[in-house]
């Protein structure tokens, strides 16, 4: 498990560095994140599909929310 | 066939989203996709059609169908069976209830082949805090697949599948989302394609092997994580990175590395470039070659078990219509995108019809897969 450590170390840092603290993006602050631009994936449809592509034709598999297309065949 | 449930896995992925802020269940919409596959021999192409409706304030469904035409002469078609054509359909459900800063989902899916079934099923929870600037969420998995052999109608293997899923998204800054995901997926049953055969020496045969079904072990269990971020630039786009890591208990083991880059043209133009950099090692039961019919407990020589890399090069155009709404609907798009796969293997040989052992050269193929969809925002 010693190669998530890294991992888990930022999650730590993002949580412990939230508590108690005040909202640190204020609502009106958040007009750029809101863009169709700032979405990991703007298209559901589409990047379902790229998971599919890469998922059906590599060893690898999983934490996967971006990009996708194909089919598992051989 | 194909791993079919971990479709619903991708499901469970993409349509639970983690909302960048506050609990909001996903907007009404309409997607209408035709995908195109082209590579290696292999043809597939087929619509994806999502619908998402909430029904009043506090729920929302949706439903997918998805359907995969396959026209296939494969290196291992051409190498040990006849080229063949299939169809895969699958139907996939769900549904999404918020609840104050947490979104509650459950879903189902089915795929059905001529040679494989897949059904599962999925729940999943989605939790926001401080204000919508850090979501977590959590989803499990479960499915049972059938495989079948086709020409052998008393072949019938079970597969059990479970899948957990751990995700955060967090707002950095105003301008910076940071998104991390583990996902640990465990497999229990016939794991091979029953159809696929390994090679092995063998003197007594004109070229020089001979060739065995092949045989995996009957559990699986891998682990991935994957850390993301977007960053936006003005004028108006945005810069995405991505790194995961995956493991297995057939030690294989992969990275890959996606760099892209979303430009807004104009209001109603947006253009995608994007870079993906994938890599694994082989599962320990792999071999291009073994030395003798049933050498070890397992073999297999499934290319996608083996040691290889592949580049790709993505291009996107979307045209965002009706910016200010037409009736009952607030925002369209129509979009088109391209994709260019370069796969290079390390071990795997191509011993097409006509080649010789001496003769035989590593395998590589590009691919093209094209994504052309129009969504309808309600």
């Amino acid at each position: 498990m010693t190669m998530y450590l890294p991992i888990y170390v930022i999650i730590a840092a993002v949580l412990t560095g939230c508590m108690g603290s005040e909202p640190w993006v204020k609502p009106y602050e958040r007009g750029n994140l809101a863009d169709p631009v700032m979405q990991f994936d703007r298209d559901p449809v589409s990047s379902m599909y790229m998971n599919h592509v890469h998922e059906a034709r590599e060893g690898a598999r999983g934490a996967s929310g971006s990009a996708g297309g194909g089919c598992g065949c051989n | 066939m194909r791993i079919t449930s971990l479709n619903a896995l991708i499901f469970v992925a993409v349509v639970l989203p983690l909302p960048a802020n506050a609990a909001v269940l996903p907007e009404d919409r309409v997607d209408v996709l035709y995908h195109a596959y082209s590579g290696g021999g292999v043809e597939v192409t087929g619509p994806s059609i999502l619908v998402r409706k909430s029904l009043g304030a506090n729920v929302s469904l949706a439903a997918n169908y998805y359907v995969d035409d396959i026209t296939s002469a494969s290196i291992d078609v051409v190498t040990q069976g006849s080229p063949y054509t299939e169809d895969r359909t699958e139907v996939s459900l769900a549904a999404d209830l918020v609840y104050g800063d947490t979104i509650f989902g459950v879903g189902s899916a089915n795929s059905e082949e001529n040679d494989y079934s897949g059904s599962n099923y999925w729940f999943g929870v989605t939790q926001d805090f401080f204000g919508g600037l850090s979501t977590l969420s959590f989803g499990y998995g479960r499915a049972s697949d059938e495989v079948r052999k086709n020409g052998t109608p008393t072949f019938k293997q079970a597969i059990e599948r479970r899948n957990y899923r751990l995700g955060l998204t967090q707002v950095l800054t105003k301008n910076a989302l940071l998104g991390i995901t583990f996902e640990t997926i465990t497999d229990e049953g016939f794991l091979n394609n029953p159809y696929r055969s390994y090679r092995f020496l063998d003197a007594a045969s004109a070229i020089g092997y001979s060739y065995a079904l092949e045989a995996y072990p009957g559990t699986r269990t891998s682990n991935a994580a994957s850390l993301r971020g977007l960053y936006f630039l003005e004028p108006r786009s945005s810069i995405y990175a991505e790194y995961r890591y995956y493991s297995d208990d057939w030690e294989i083991k992969a990275h890959d590395i996606e760099l892209g880059y979303t430009r807004a043209l104009s209001n109603s133009w947006l253009f995608d470039v994007g870079y993906r950099y994938y890599t694994q090692t082989g599962a320990d039961f792999f071999s291009n070659m073994f030395a003798r019919r049933d050498e070890q407990n397992f073999m297999g020589r499934d290319k996608e078990l083996s040691p290889f890399d592949s580049h790709t090069l993505s291009f996107g155009l979307s045209y965002q219509f009706l910016p200010n709404g037409f009736g009952k609907i607030e925002s369209g798009s129509l979009n088109i995108y391209y994709d260019r796969i370069m796969s290079s293997y390390d071990e795997y040989t191509n011993n097409s019809p006509g080649t010789t052992l001496a003769t035989e050269q590593l395998f590589e193929f590009d691919a093209n897969v094209l994504r052309a969809y129009f969504s309808i925002g309600f």
